[in-house]
């Protein structure tokens, strides 16, 4: 038994305190706002005050703490992305992954699983080997697997799924991993707010204030802030915000649904994927059947899920598991994707001084939570923005020098 | 011994018809009709299952298909929910995630551990030191989960169908039965629905409801089968609300999938448990499931009991445990007033004002320790009174089933007199009735099924209920010291826990869940999520209106995977000729949903080498019959292919083809194609297979956007198409048509017969400097196949598969759009600037390629050849470096038996792509290869 567990029981009154000041009332000024309080926002947060001494932050959440993205996505964490500079910042973001849970003291069940993508046709493989050579000269362990080792390190799979779609091999990503998601956000918005930061939930930015070509403050619907620096880390709602600061992007919006199965014990230890089947899957420390599919192919601001996904994504799991048939779907949702036409983010300044973007993050934004949060805070607090997101500046869809990683999105898009 | 009542008038058993069945490794007896938890309970075994996290003894909660510590499995399937499961002969079941069997559980010893786990206590502990996390994840995973899954389990295959109606009434109690007559009677097609064997609802269990409820009963279900328009859905399920009144009914067989007019949500409510210390013992359930056991079933709920009161409900279980011959011990009513007279029998000893502050009991409940309280969760010890029982009823509340309503976007209001939530306004389309809506009682049921069934066919209706006075007792827990007091059963929530996680700051109700997991285990919420929303609310210091709800997501019940995926579909394609290709030894691959032969005969190595080798010596014949094929005709049909590709069209002469370069309008490749112009105002053209569809829903989509006059017709299907290829292949087709092939040698195109069969003939150079396509109706392309099979016998004519294409194309250096082509690749890099016309105003894709044609390459396709190559050729995609960075990477490499030599298609740098320079491939294995560029196509190559 775990020391810590120890005062739980020992204690008269609940030893823990908050994990977030809330502050009654939201100041005239702060150094800098934060738009959104999901992992990025708040990670930033936590970074401008850890890293560059900012701590008169304010972060403004619309809803509640992790509401958004971060409390809906399946929470897989990689870096065997396909772009020397995609590798080198997810590699970047598991390294402060994998020491997360002892940096913010908050165990984040950061597990690592390893990570399979599967190829059921000869280009998929063919991207395999690709990206599996880029990662190796990265540095990144990933490399490509036969039929034999898939089936090694997933016994119960049925390698013919159906007969329809055999799997000729994998990309493996040994440092593969999952991590529960909410505990990332809170485990952030602790720290940040032990350091000074403010959080507020259900405050609902409705205006920018710009005038000049500079950001001078942001209107809430509990009143106007001034500021020098705000950054928006809004992911669904980037369009609305962009809109406030008359910013044009590329963002559109689709609807990325997943779903959850009723526990059952431990059977499933590593991550799947399969691009030809649009599926991927692991399971929870809960036991939960964890598993997602393709963006929904239509543009949408909204969250409600589809029958037909949980249709489509039930046949093609069945494939690959055909021994699931009686196991029960409980849940089902959706997040809002912001997805750019080269499926890589959008970091840094933007024409309006002082108001920076980190947005973009499509499908791909959980496993990059540290990192963007870093890196932000570094522009933030630089106003300039480190290296390794260059490649991720907005303004490279106007020079056409796009950052391809469509290839390396988890499934077919 | 056994609790089996004498019969009862409505029950659901057959008592002709028994069987045996095991659980837990014991034998026991059941009647038809019976569900294993209600044999078991029949049977006096009290212990059912065991709790989620600390494995405590559960018993019957509700009957009512959410008692979710009552799983079971039976070797194939898992988590089945033993309180609706219907008993079949020889069933082997056992209770699941227990350590030792249910009776002796000594994962139980976690109850005793409980003050060292509170809510979250999994946040706070086991990461430090970093490196035993995964010794503690592998006992948390352990522990957690329920069932253990079979993966010898057999893929189950279960039919969808599709309903449509103008009504669909979810729930079959007394408001949704009277929904649907009503409904039906006005002339409308009405499908209703209910997850129970029986119609009935609270009709069917609640016997002192209304005058003469079996009566009633019988009546209604006599006219709902009597009613033609009425399709009854028994024992399924509405699982979930999707957009336009798509729901999806889950029955024992499958998915129905009703698409309605008008939805009627008479689903009723779920009663909910009292809170207080030991409120999970076995021996302790809702009212409502002692009287499903008694009406139901024919089951004595226990022997001596007390019912603890909180709203009207109670006084009738209090009579139907009376008349079931149970001992009533006492009823412990919360609210502070004794009970007007005539209500219950005057022998029946009732304490007003008080509380249950405790039960007793170890696997099973032995007695309750009864106290005087303030209504608000305090106890008076002092004048606590023990009252020896084996069984508590408890009916304090309910909570509506309006997970149908939240999904079609109602809007809830907490009703401060029924302490209830209510719809407040509902979208269109969608109507609630009954217990769902507030209104409880017998009378007002049906005349509010009434009301919602008038109001769905937008008929007024007089009728306008309020709801019921004080359906729900608003504070139905008790504190204890000691706890086990719990809210959730499903996660083994106490209430404390939430007090906790207010404290941590979680004190928004979507944080709390997430925190506490409260309503997150599988039986959603159903029996917890109101008292936590009341806990909340207290802790909050604010009405329950405002604290809200969480959103409620589909499904409302869990639905298997295998009624959600049904038959599936994976569409296959084949071209006319795939029978012959099947008699001649083709392997196949697929090509998206197309199969094509790869290569033909035993052996892949040999046939490959030897395909190639016919092509170059005699001549090779490949089936295309899989490339997109379209008839673009009209006046504007060349100006549409101007703007369309990158090339000239316009000015192309009749009977000739052209290279067709398909852009995005980001300036990236995305297919090529032949364009051949077969009239004035007529051409015909392929696209890549891969990317037909796309292609045809491009050229649809532009010509809408361009308004020119246009027809297209896509023949991908319908037409077929082969490639006759090599030195003799003029010779073969000229034996087979009067057409002089020779005036189309050099990128012609006609329209002849060939073989006797209308066909066009088009010079395509894509694996041979001599080679002609052939396109034709389906169904006439098999005897022009077979024909010139025939005709080139003796010459050394083979059939060839798409892996010998991909080597002679490679051979003649052409490239493949996907293969050496990627999402970004622009026609620079592709060295394709030739096919770009310099002096049009405007193709797709040319804007961006203006600003491209400033920048400076970063790579560039070349061919090359390995000087010195390795035993195990590097593999398509490795990279090509460039003082220790990445240039470029391999696109296609192989052996060319024509050329004796490796050969490939690669990026590098720019200024590395100049014919006799070397490069350095970075093998798979780790190792570097050198590489030399070579001009295109390899020289040789061609016959």
């Amino acid at each position: 038994m775990p020391y810590r567990l120890i005062k739980f029981a020992f204690s008269k009154q609940h030893p823990e305190a908050a994990f977030f000041r809330q502050p009654a009332q939201i100041r005239d000024s702060y150094d800098a706002v934060i738009i959104g309080g999901g992992g990025h926002g708040l990670a930033a947060a936590y970074y401008l005050a850890r890293d560059h001494g900012i701590t008169n932050v304010a972060v403004l959440e619309r809803g509640y703490l992790g509401g958004g993205n971060t409390g809906r996505n399946t929470t897989i964490i990689r870096s065997n992305y396909l772009t020397p500079e995609g590798v080198a910042f997810y590699d970047a973001s598991v390294k402060i992954w994998e020491n997360l849970s002892q940096e913010l003291d908050l165990n984040l069940f950061y597990s690592n699983r390893g990570h399979f993508t599967l190829a059921h046709t000869e280009s998929a493989m063919r991207t395999m080997r690709w990206r599996a050579e880029v990662n190796k000269q990265m540095g990144v362990k990933s490399e490509v697997l036969g039929p034999d080792d898939i089936q090694q390190a997933c016994p119960q799979i049925d390698l013919s799924c159906a007969g329809h779609a055999p799997i000729l091999g994998a990309l493996y990503h040994a440092p593969g991993s999952v991590a529960r998601h909410d505990g990332v956000a809170w485990g952030y918005g602790r720290a940040a707010s032990q350091m000074g930061v403010e959080i507020f939930q259900n405050t609902e930015v409705t205006g920018l204030d710009i005038r000049g070509g500079r950001i001078h403050g942001v209107q809430t619907n509990r009143g106007n802030i001034k500021t020098g620096k705000v950054l928006s880390a809004v992911a669904g709602f980037t369009p609305r915000i962009t809109q406030m600061a008359g910013i044009r992007t590329p963002i559109v919006i689709h609807p990325l649904q997943a779903c959850v199965t009723e526990p059952m014990k431990p059977w499933l230890n590593t991550i799947l994927v399969s691009g030809s089947l649009h599926v991927y899957v692991s399971q929870s420390s809960r036991g939960e059947l964890v598993m997602g599919a393709a963006l929904d192919p239509y543009e949408l601001h909204s969250t409600r899920s589809t029958l037909d996904f949980v249709e489509g994504l039930s046949s093609h799991i069945l494939d690959m598991f055909p021994f699931l048939s009686g196991i029960k779907v409980v849940r089902q949702w959706a997040g809002m994707a912001d997805m750019t036409p080269d499926f890589a983010p959008i970091m840094g300044r933007t024409p309006v001084a002082g108001f920076y973007l980190d947005a973009g993050w499509g499908t791909w934004g959980f496993k990059a939570t540290p990192i963007s949060g870093k890196t932000m805070a570094e522009t933030m607090a630089r106003d300039q923005e480190p290296e390794l997101i260059d490649a991720f500046r907005l303004s490279r869809f106007r020079e056409f020098e796009l950052t391809g990683e469509k290839g390396a999105a988890a499934v077919g898009h | 011994m056994s609790y089996r009542l004498p019969q009862q008038s409505g029950e659901w058993i057959d008592r002709n018809l028994t069987f045996s069945f095991s659980f837990e490794g014991k034998t026991y007896q059941a009647c038809n009709g019976d569900t294993v938890s209600s044999a078991l309970w029949a049977s006096g075994v009290r212990v059912l299952g065991r709790s989620f996290k600390y494995h405590r003894p559960r018993g019957v909660l509700s009957l009512a298909n959410h008692d979710i510590n009552v799983m079971l499995e039976n070797g194939i399937d898992i988590n089945l929910r033993a309180d609706v499961l219907p008993v079949t002969a020889g069933m082997k079941l056992d209770a699941v995630n227990t350590a030792g069997g249910v009776v002796k559980d000594y994962l139980s010893v976690l109850g005793w551990l409980a003050p060292f786990l509170p809510a979250g206590f999994y946040y706070k502990a086991f990461h430090r030191p970093r490196l035993l996390f995964p010794f503690w994840e592998n006992i948390i995973r352990r522990m957690a989960g329920l069932g253990v899954m079979n993966p010898k389990a057999p893929r189950l295959v279960s039919p969808k169908t599709n309903l449509h109606c103008d009504v669909l009434v979810v729930g079959g109690g007394p408001a949704g039965m009277n929904a649907a007559l009503v409904a039906a009677k006005q002339g409308a097609r009405v499908i209703l629905v209910d997850e129970n064997a029986r119609l009935g609802g609270t009709l069917g269990y609640d016997s002192s409801s209304g005058l003469g409820p079996g009566q009633q009963l019988e009546q209604l279900c006599e006219e709902i089968e009597a009613h033609a328009d009425i399709e009854v859905h028994l024992s399924s399920y509405a699982a979930g609300y999707y957009a336009d009144h798509l729901l999806p009914l889950i029955g024992p067989e499958g998915m129905a999938k009703v698409r309605t007019r008008q939805l009627i949500v008479a689903s009723g409510a779920y009663e909910q448990p009292a809170v207080f210390r030991n409120n999970d013992l076995p021996g302790i359930m809702l009212g409502s499931a002692a009287q499903r056991l008694i009406q139901r079933y024919a089951v004595k709920p226990f022997e001596r009991g007390v019912v603890l009161a909180g709203n009207e409900q109670a006084w009738r279980v209090a009579l139907d445990l009376l008349a079931a011959g149970v001992e009533l011990a006492a009823v412990i009513d919360l609210r502070m007033d004794p009970p007007p007279a005539g209500l219950i029998p005057p022998a029946v000893l009732v304490y007003s004002g008080y509380c249950i502050y405790e039960a007793v009991g170890s696997s099973g409940l032995e007695g309750v320790w009864a106290c005087p309280w303030d209504g608000q969760g305090n106890a008076d010890q002092s004048r606590a009174i023990y009252i020896p029982c084996d069984g508590i009823a408890m009916s304090v509340g309910w909570a509506p089933a309006s997970a149908l309503l939240y999904q079609a976007g109602a809007k809830m209001k907490y009703d401060e007199d029924c302490q209830q939530f209510v719809p407040d306004s509902l979208p269109p389309g969608v109507h609630a009735a009954g217990r769902v809506n507030g209104i409880y009682g017998l009378a007002d049921s049906l005349a509010d099924g009434e009301r919602a069934a008038l109001g769905a066919l937008g008929l007024s209706s007089v009728i306008n209920l309020l709801p019921a006075s004080q359906a729900s007792h608003p504070w139905p827990l008790v504190e204890h010291p000691k706890a086990k007091n719990f809210v959730d059963f499903d996660e083994d929530l106490q209430l404390k826990d939430f007090a906790t996680a207010a404290q941590e700051g979680f004190n928004n109700i979507e944080l709390m869940k997430r925190f506490t997991t409260v309503g997150m285990g599988p039986s959603q919420g159903k029996h917890s999520n109101m008292n936590a929303i009341r806990v909340l609310a207290r802790l909050r210091d604010e009405p329950i209106q405002r604290v809200g709800s969480t959103t409620a997501r589909p499904f409302f019940h869990p639905v298997p995977m295998g009624h959600l995926a049904g038959r599936s579909f994976h569409p296959v394609r084949h071209t006319p000729l795939h029978g012959w290709h099947q008699q001649h030894e083709a392997s196949f691959t697929y090509v998206g949903a197309w199969q094509r032969p790869a290569w033909y005969g035993p052996d892949k190595a040999t046939a490959i080498v030897n395909e190639v080798r016919a092509v170059r010596h005699a001549a090779g014949l490949i089936d295309v019959g899989t490339l997109g094929k379209f008839e673009l005709r009209g006046l504007e049909a060349g100006e549409f292919l101007e703007r369309f590709y990158t090339g000239h069209f316009l000015q192309q002469k009749i009977g000739t083809t052209r290279y067709a370069l398909l852009l995005d309008e980001s300036g990236v490749i995305t297919d090529d194609g032949v364009v051949a112009r077969l009239a004035e105002d007529f051409y015909y053209v392929t696209a890549s297979t891969s990317n037909a569809a796309a292609v045809y829903r491009e050229m649809t989509r532009c010509l809408q956007l361009w308004g020119l006059e246009v027809t297209i017709v896509n023949l991908t299907g319908s037409y077929a198409a082969f490639n006759i290829a090599g030195p003799l292949s003029r010779q073969l087709m000229e034996g087979l048509t009067t057409a002089d092939l020779k005036q189309i040698s050099n990128g012609g195109a006609i329209e002849t017969q060939v073989a006797g069969q209308q066909a066009r003939v088009m010079n395509v150079r894509f694996v041979s400097d001599l080679a002609y396509e052939v396109h034709a109706p389906a169904q006439s392309i098999l005897s022009i196949w077979q024909a010139l099979v025939e005709a080139g016998q003796s010459c050394g004519l083979k059939p060839f598969g798409i892996d010998a294409q991909r080597l002679l194309r490679l051979e003649m250096g052409h490239f493949i759009v996907g293969h050496d082509t990627d999402g970004l690749t622009h026609p620079f890099e592709a060295g394709l600037d030739w096919a770009l016309a310099k002096d049009k105003t405007f193709y797709i894709g040319q804007r961006s390629l203006k600003i491209k044609a400033n920048k400076p390459l970063t790579k560039k396709l070349v061919g090359f050849t390995l000087p010195h190559p390795p035993a195990n050729l590097p593999d398509e995609c490795t990279l090509v470096l460039e003082q220790g960075r990445i240039a470029g990477r391999v696109t296609s490499i192989a052996f060319s038996p024509t050329l004796g030599q490796v050969i490939g298609l690669a990026y590098v740098a720019p200024e590395a792509g100049i014919a006799g320079k070397r490069f350095v491939i970075r093998h798979q294995d780790g190792s570097d290869v050198a590489a030399i560029v070579s001009k295109l196509p390899f020289s040789g190559a061609a016959a």
